[in-house]
Parts: C-alpha cells; sequence; structure tokens
C-alpha cells in the first residue's frame, strides 16, 4: 500500500547514521586497541590515525543522529512512533529537548553524545595514554550504538531504534487506510511530570556525569592492560570533574523532585536515586585513594578497585532503571523494552575483563609494605573512603532486593529456600536513614579533622596548635543549634534523635575545620583550596539535609471535622486540611485562605492562590500551586506545588485533591422555630441548640463594642457522625439589627438567627440553607522546610570546590 | 596484625551487621489470603483495585481512603489508608500495598504504603494510547 503524506526522508537518513555509527565505534575501537600493542613507532602512528579517523566520523554520526531526530520532533512527524509517543502539538518549545530523554533511546542518544566531546578532549591531552583509554572509550560507545540499532541479528533483536515507524509498531485499523496520516490529530504528548525547567537542563547533567565515569575507568583498565600506573597524574582531574557533574547531577534530580513531584521532599531513597547515588559514593573514594597514592604510594589497588567498580555501578544502575525490574519498588523506572538480556551484558563485558585483568595483574601492583602512621593524612583518608564504600554497598544491597528476588524465580533450588519473595520494610525511608546518619557522623568527623593531619607523619604539637580554634567555634556553634535549634525528632526513638545531633555536630566541624585550614595553614591562598572548598560545601549539604528533615513539620495537620464514627484515631496520620473556597482556615501559626483560581492557556496549568497570613499580623503571602491535566491516554491531574522561600526556611504548598462546582445558589433559606434543647433536622443529619450566649468573648471579632450581640450555641451532627460547632447571631445597636450568619462548610450548611419570636417561652427562629455553592474546595498539603536553602548552597559550594581542583591538578600535570 | 587490618574487620563486621538488622526489617510479598493468618505483621500485598468500591470525600475527611483490593487468587480485602487518594488510582493496573491486616482491615499508615503502578507515570501504557488513536480516527 502506498500512504500519503508521510515524510519518509529524515528516517532513512537517522538509521543510515545509526549503522555508522556502530560501524565507525567498532573501527575506532579495533585501530585503537592496535595502536595501544603497536611497538613500532610508524605503525602505532598508522593506526591512531585511522582510529581517530572513525571516531570523527562516530561523532558525526551521532550529532546527525541528535539532529535528525530533534527534526522529527519539533516538526511533529507523527508517522514516527517516538515523535507520536513523546511529544504532541501544544508542547512548549522548550520542551522539545525533554521529549528526547523520556524515551531510553534518546537518553542513550545523549549518553554517546557526551562520550564524543569527553573523547575528543582525552584524544586532545592524554598523550601516550590516548590509545588505551580510547579504546575503551570507543568500545563503549559501541555498546550504547547497539542499544539503540533497532536490528534483528540471528533472530534476535538488538537495541531499540527511535526511528520506527507508527505504523509498524502498532496494530490499528486506520493504518489500512492510506490516509492514515491526515486522521492523527496529534502526539500522546510529554508526561506531566517532566514538563519542568529542571527536567530540560537535569539529565544533561546527570548524563554527562554518567559519562564521565567511563575516562577514570578507562585510565584503570588502560593501566592494568599496560601494567603501567603513571595514568593516575591524568585520573585526578578526570575523576574530580565526573564527581562534580555526577553530584550535581543527582541534586538537580532532587530539586526537580521538590519543585515538581508532590511526595514532599527532595530525596525519598528511591531506587532511581540509590542506584545514581552509589556510583558517586565509590568514585569519590577512589578520587581520595588516587590522591593518597600520588602523595605517598599507598592505596594504589584501592583506586583501581574503586575506579572500576564505579563504572560498573553506573552500568548496573542503568540495568536497574531500564529492565523494569524495578518496577514493584520504584516509582520512576522506564519501561521494559525486551531489552534486558542486552543490558546485562552491557555491564559483564565491561566487568569480566576488568576484574580478570585486576587479579592478573594484583601482585604486581606497585605497593608499600611499611605500615600507615597513625597520625597520617593517608590512614584516615583511607578509611574515610572505605566509610563511603561501606554506605554504598549498604545502599546497593538492600535495592538489589527485587534482583535477587528476580534471580530466585530462576533457579529451584533456591526457590525451595526463599518461599515468599523480599518486599521493601514497612518504613524504607527510616531503614537508610537509620543507617547513613551515622555515615555522615563519621564522614563529618574525618573530613573536618584529616585535612589538618600531613601526609606521612605529623607531630602531635603541630596538629595541637592547629586544630584547637576550629574545634572551640565548633563546640560553641553546636551547643547553641542543639539547645536553641529545636530539633526534636523523637518520632524514630531518643537514639535516631542523639544520632542526628551527633551528625549535626560532625557537619558543623566540617565547615568550620575546613573553613579555618584554608585560613590557618594554607594562608588564604584560595587558587589551592579546591578540596576544602569542595568540603565545606559536603558539610553545608549534610547540614541542610539534617536540619530541613528533622525539622520538617507538616502545618495542615487536619483538626475539623474529625469523624467520631469513622476509625480516624487521634495516632493516625492527618496531612491534608480541606479548604473551601474564600474561608479563612485556621493552620496552626497562620490563617490560610484559597482565594482564587485561574487555567494558563500557554501551559496548561491552573493554578491555586492560596493566601497565608500570619497571626502575629507579620506580613502575609500567597503561594501559587499549580495542577496540570495529564497526557493523552490517562485521566486526571498531576500537581505541582510551590514553595514560598524565606531565608531559613521554605513553606511548601501542594493541591492533593479539588473539586470544583459551578451551579449557581438558587436554595432558599428554610425557617424554624426551636428553643434551647430542641432538634432539628437538615439533609445530611440533624442539630441540637444548646444555649443562647449573650455578647461571647470568643465572638468579639463579629460585632463592635457599641453593638448587643446574642449568638446560638448550635451543635451539628452529620449522618456520619462528625460533629461541628456553629453560632449564627445578631447584633442590635439602636433599634437596627444585623444578622450574622455561620456555615459548617463541609456540610454546606448555614445557618442565620433570624429573630426572636417569644421571649417568655425562649422561641426563636432560625433559617437554614444548604447551599452547593459552597462546594469548590480543594485539599492540600502544607510543609515547612527550615534551613533547606543550606542544602542547595552547599551543592552550589562543593560544585565550585570540585572545578576549583580539577584546575589546580591540570596546572600541576602542565607544569 | 596491621592496624588497617584492624580497620578492615570492624568495618567488614559493621557492614554484616547492617545487613542482618536490614534483613530483619524486610517484608515478604504475601497474598490475602495468608495476610490474614498474620495480623498484625508489616506484609506486603500486590493486587488488584476494584474501583467500584473506592470511598473518599475530600469535604468530610481528606485523610481516609477505603476501598477494596482483590489479588490473584480472587480473594478481597478491604483497606484503609489515612493520606490523600493518590493520583490517578482508578487508572492502576496493579497496585502495591504496604501495611498490617488489623481486624480484617488493611491499614496503612504509611504514606509510602501505596504505590501505584500506573500506566500515566513515567511509563506509557500503549493500550491507553491506541484506545486514543483509535477514536481520533473517527
Amino acid at each position: 500500500m502506498k500512504y500519503i503524506g508521510e515524510n519518509l526522508l529524515p528516517g532513512d537518513i537517522g538509521k543510515f547514521f545509526l549503522v555508522l555509527s556502530l560501524v565507525a565505534s567498532l573501527v575506532a575501537t579495533i585501530a585503537f586497541f592496535k595502536a595501544n600493542q603497536s611497538k613500532i613507532i610508524g605503525e602505532k602512528e598508522s593506526w591512531l590515525r585511522i582510529a581517530r579517523f572513525s571516531f570523527l566520523l562516530e561523532t558525526i554520526s551521532v550529532l546527525s543522529i541528535f539532529v535528525v531526530l530533534y527534526y522529527i520532533i519539533s516538526n511533529h512527524l507523527f508517522e514516527y512512533k517516538y515523535a507520536w509517543q513523546h511529544s504532541d502539538r501544544s508542547l512548549q518549545i522548550e520542551y522539545l529537548l525533554s521529549c528526547f530523554w523520556e524515551g531510553q533511546e534518546g537518553s542513550f542518544m545523549l549518553w554517546s553524545f557526551w562520550h564524543c566531546v569527553l573523547g575528543w578532549v582525552l584524544i586532545k591531552t592524554s598523550k601516550d595514554w590516548e590509545a588505551g583509554v580510547m579504546t575503551v572509550v570507543s568500545f563503549a560507545q559501541f555498546c550504547l550504538a547497539t542499544m539503540t540499532i533497532g536490528m534483528y541479528f540471528f533472530g534476535t533483536k538488538v537495541g531499540s531504534s527511535p526511528f520506527v515507524l507508527l505504523r509498524n509498531e502498532m496494530e490499528a485499523l486506520i493504518f489500512s487506510r492510506p490516509e492514515y496520516l491526515s486522521l492523527i490529530k496529534d502526539g500522546n504528548g510529554l508526561n506531566t511530570l517532566l514538563q519542568n525547567y529542571w527536567m530540560v537542563i537535569h539529565p544533561p547533567i546527570l548524563f554527562l556525569g554518567f559519562a564521565s565515569t567511563v575516562v577514570p575507568f578507562a585510565f584503570a583498565f588502560a593501566g592494568l592492560t599496560n601494567n603501567k600506573h603513571e595514568w593516575i597524574k591524568y585520573s585526578l582531574p578526570w575523576a574530580s570533574f565526573s564527581a562534580a557533574l555526577l553530584g550535581v547531577g543527582i541534586m538537580m534530580g532532587a530539586m526537580w523532585a521538590y519543585e515538581s513531584l508532590s511526595f514532599g521532599g527532595y530525596w525519598a531513597w528511591d531506587p532511581v536515586e540509590n542506584a545514581s547515588l552509589v556510583p558517586w559514593l565509590t568514585l569519590v573514594a577512589g578520587l581520595h585513594c588516587n590522591l593518597i597514592y600520588k602523595s605517598t604510594g599507598y592505596s594504589l589497588r584501592a583506586t583501581y578497585f574503586f575506579y572500576i567498580i564505579s563504572f560498573v555501578l553506573i552500568l548496573y544502575s542503568t540495568f536497574l532503571t531500564r529492565s523494569g525490574i524495578l518496577g514493584d519498588t520504584s516509582v520512576h523506572a522506564f519501561t521494559d523494552l525486551g531489552m534486558n538480556w542486552q543490558l546485562l551484558i552491557f555491564i559483564l563485558v565491561f566487568l569480566m575483563p576488568a576484574l580478570f585483568l585486576y587479579f592478573k595483574r594484583y601482585k604486581s601492583i606497585p605497593t608499600i609494605v611499611k605500615e600507615e602512621q597513625t597520625f597520617s593524612r593517608e590512614f584516615w583518608m583511607f578509611i574515610g573512603a572505605l566509610i563511603l564504600f561501606l554506605s554504598g554497598f549498604v545502599i546497593i544491597f538492600i535495592t538489589s532486593l527485587p534482583v535477587f528476588n528476580k534471580i530466585v524465580t530462576h533457579f529451584d533450588f533456591l526457590k525451595s529456600i526463599f518461599k515468599n519473595s523480599f518486599a521493601q520494610p514497612e518504613d524504607p525511608e527510616f531503614t537508610h536513614n537509620q543507617i547513613q546518619v551515622f555515615v555522615a557522623v563519621i564522614l563529618g568527623f574525618l573530613t573536618a579533622f584529616t585535612q589538618f593531619l600531613k601526609y606521612k607523619d605529623t607531630s602531635k604539637e603541630y596538629l595541637r596548635k592547629k586544630i584547637i580554634i576550629p574545634v572551640i567555634i565548633t563546640i560553641v556553634i553546636s551547643l547553641l543549634i542543639i539547645f536553641l535549634g529545636g530539633i526534636q525528632y523523637d518520632k524514630k526513638g531518643i537514639g535516631f534523635l542523639v544520632a542526628i545531633h551527633m551528625a549535626i555536630v560532625g557537619s558543623v566541624y566540617t565547615i568550620i575545620a575546613n573553613a579555618s585550614y584554608i585560613w590557618l595553614v594554607l594562608k588564604g591562598k584560595i587558587k589551592v583550596a579546591g578540596a576544602s572548598v569542595a568540603h565545606i560545601g559536603f558539610g553545608l549539604i549534610l547540614l541542610g539535609i539534617l536540619i530541613s528533615s528533622g525539622k520538617k513539620t507538616v502545618l495542615s495537620w487536619n483538626k475539623t471535622g474529625i469523624n467520631v464514627l469513622e476509625k480516624t484515631k487521634q495516632e493516625d496520620p492527618a496531612e491534608n486540611t480541606t479548604l473551601f473556597k474564600g474561608i479563612k482556615t485556621d493552620m496552626g501559626q497562620y490563617m490560610v485562605t484559597y482565594t482564587k483560581d485561574s487555567l494558563n492557556e500557554r501551559d496548561r496549568k491552573r493554578y491555586f492562590e492560596i493566601d497565608f497570613q500570619p497571626k502575629d499580623g507579620s506580613k502575609g503571602f500567597k503561594v501559587y500551586p499549580d495542577v496540570i491535566k495529564n497526557n493523552k491516554g490517562a485521566e486526571g491531574f498531576a500537581a505541582n506545588p510551590d514553595a514560598k522561600h524565606f531565608l531559613f526556611k521554605d513553606i511548601f504548598v501542594y493541591i492533593t485533591s479539588f473539586k470544583e462546582d459551578d451551579k449557581k445558589d438558587t436554595t432558599h433559606f428554610r425557617n424554624e422555630v426551636l428553643k434551647a434543647g430542641d432538634t432539628v433536622y437538615y439533609g445530611n443529619g440533624f442539630m441540637i441548640f444548646n444555649k443562647i450566649l449573650l455578647n461571647p468573648t470568643e465572638q468579639k471579632q463579629k460585632f463592635t463594642e457599641d453593638e448587643t450581640a446574642m449568638f446560638l450555641d448550635i451543635q451539628v451532627v452529620s449522618k456520619e457522625g462528625s460533629r461541628y460547632a456553629v453560632m449564627p447571631g445578631i447584633a442590635i445597636k439602636n433599634q437596627s439589627l444585623r444578622i450574622i450568619p455561620d456555615t459548617v462548610v463541609a456540610q454546606n450548611l448555614v445557618v442565620q438567627f433570624n429573630k426572636v419570636v417569644d421571649q417568655k417561652l425562649g422561641k426563636l427562629e432560625i433559617g437554614l440553607k444548604e447551599s452547593k455553592s459552597l462546594t469548590t474546595l480543594l485539599t492540600l498539603k502544607v510543609l515547612e522546610f527550615p534551613m533547606i536553602k543550606f542544602l542547595w548552597l552547599g551543592v552550589v559550594v562543593m560544585f565550585i570546590g570540585f572545578i576549583m581542583s580539577v584546575r589546580q591538578r591540570i596546572r600541576n600535570f602542565i607544569a | 596484625m596491621k592496624k588497617m587490618h584492624i580497620v578492615m574487620l570492624v568495618i567488614i563486621a559493621a557492614a554484616i551487621s547492617l545487613l542482618l538488622m536490614y534483613m530483619g526489617n524486610v517484608t515478604t510479598y504475601e497474598t490475602i489470603a495468608s495476610a490474614k493468618q498474620k495480623p498484625g505483621k508489616n506484609i506486603t500485598i500486590i493486587a488488584k483495585l476494584d474501583t467500584a468500591t473506592i470511598q473518599y470525600d475530600i469535604a468530610k475527611n481528606p485523610n481516609y481512603l477505603t476501598f477494596e483490593a482483590v489479588d490473584t487468587l480472587g480473594d478481597r480485602m478491604k483497606v484503609a489508608y489515612y493520606y490523600e487518594k493518590p493520583y490517578d488510582m482508578e487508572k492502576s493496573s496493579r497496585i502495591v500495598l504496604k501495611g498490617k491486616m488489623e481486624n480484617g482491615i488493611f491499614e496503612i499508615r504509611k504514606k509510602e504504603g501505596i504505590l501505584v503502578k500506573c500506566p500515566s507515570k513515567y511509563k506509557d501504557d500503549m493500550n491507553a494510547a491506541k484506545k486514543n488513536l483509535e477514536t481520533a480516527s473517527k
């Protein structure tokens, strides 16, 4: 059949470059490998020329694939599945890039793109090591190219191509018609959660971090193949760079979670988060061992080990997030594309040769037999590296539980031992926190103290002289935080609270000690202070995390309309509060009103205006959380939180549900005559009139001093058993009467006190109205995060510190 | 013995004890029938949601959601959850529940206790999308 209106040229170009990229990276791998092996000068040069030319072809191919895919998405060529599945016409231009990395194929492309960029930097800078290192990088490129090739080899599908046509991938009646394309009006759209500016910049940065971990690995691998170990001076700036980018990439994800996901926080120990954190931990461990070796000759074996596992763990995290194996434990992993075995091979093909070479060369890796001195920097630094590794090991073990379950299902003898498969603990966050808080304590103290030790050995007098001032300052600040900070996180027992405070002391010590190190030891020479700056940032991150989480408070504790018949007990959590439009609601230190909402046509979001008035009379503020309609194929809304940022805290608000009712209010008041003790029924229950109150002080704000006021104390009991107090009243002044109605919003009920019918018998007339117009309402959650600025500031400071040390190390080996 | 060896031993011991502690906390996947045999114990159940039984009225109590869940063996249980109704819960294909059985009701007191395996969240449900495609052509 001939289809009308299809534009197949971009797809054909794209497929051509997919194949070219596969072939070019394979040729580059072989040529770099040959160049590395060759000892004859002329031969080595000619292999290198071939290799570089192939790598150039590879780079051109990857860039071309990028351009073609962008062309397809931005021109809304819905004949291509990728464009149809991940974008639609209404999408803003800035989010077109996000469509790339919504799918697995696009994110592999991104990874591959960064390998190309890093590859050229390596070719230009690594001199003798170029061939060995680039063999590994090119091979990684080849593996990534297989992920997007989307072809059948010997009956097995390899990879998943971004250029497949919609009509080939799906079975639907409309594809039997030649003009089907004109019937597809729009694409499926980008997931609403990804329509956020952080999602435009977070993936590229994170993938640069991911991609850059191949470099220390490649140096280590080349070192093992050639049995030479001088690469460590090259790998230092690379490892710092990688740690900087991976760290910032992870924290940008945290920022995205905080700003646009409504789980009320920045870190949830989700498997996807864990899987990217663990390689960072081992990489930082490797970086420190690398430094130790460069300065003392110790820890080279550990450096090899950490650089190898960091990259392998990146591959493992790729496997975890993309294989669909985390389906029951993570809220955000990619769907299974049926490439699990391929992803598994991707890990093994790097892990196996690296491990083989590592053990083969283990004996010949230089080491120092003499023990480290107790008062030497290398001793404590190495312990720090081990603690980082321990921390990462525990995290990845817990995260790998679903993998273990999967393995069990493949072996019968295991099935008989483990009858039930393991699930996460009931409180996965606390499971991690109770372990990692001690890691924070140890790392905090080590990072502070170790800086003041010298390599080889340190005289005790020198040490005493240098550390006394920072220790005193730390004690003062820590005592202030402990006694005035008001961190009373006692939900998990006193032990955990003590641990939190110990970790706070540790992080304060890190900040103070490293700041004073720049001052006291480096004499303010900021050029060489990269490490100290990074450590200050690390301390700030720890401090920000500990305070903002330890003191996080829910402001929206629900206190109204507690149902007596339902099983809501006092200890049950009740974090959502209902706000009725235009009605002030009490929320701790604030009176909160949902004033209005509006629909923004451009970004298709509905913004709610929530007004906060502090009870102490200080200036109020407004926040604008919003909801966005989900993309096609899914109903409902996704919520985007909003936060009001103060210097020392964030007030964080998100909508958990909303209900709108536009019906005009047409009902009238129904009048009832009654006396004290009488009961009146209404649509959803009844109310008891208890007594009359004359000028009650608790209603003082409703009448002026020269008025005489009468209020009725009435209790409303709904069918469900909820009880509400309602107090309608009248105010009299100079024969004129003012009616003050009261409402029970949850019951859509307005009650007013009309008049006194018979003073002697105590008979009164009240008016009841059951209105529909009160039902525009929403429920929301309001959280307070104190000191969260420290966390974000810490991330920036740590990044700056890492980049400073990258420059420092580059200067070192150029000079 | 070298100092470093002692440090290593301490760390290995720490790792083992941490993991043992952790394994003491893990829950197991249960069926509804086996869950009913273990009241008061923290467990995890994968089930399907019976959408007709969802009861949630934000005007009355936004922190109380009840529904019934059915597992693959056909057993049914009542579930109570003390937080807001997860978005798009009705569209879930599967639902992972973490909590404990009390008086025949599966009580979930942790916000993370419900994990909705939802086609709309990050994942693209091609069936829903396909339906969308079919209706677009009409």
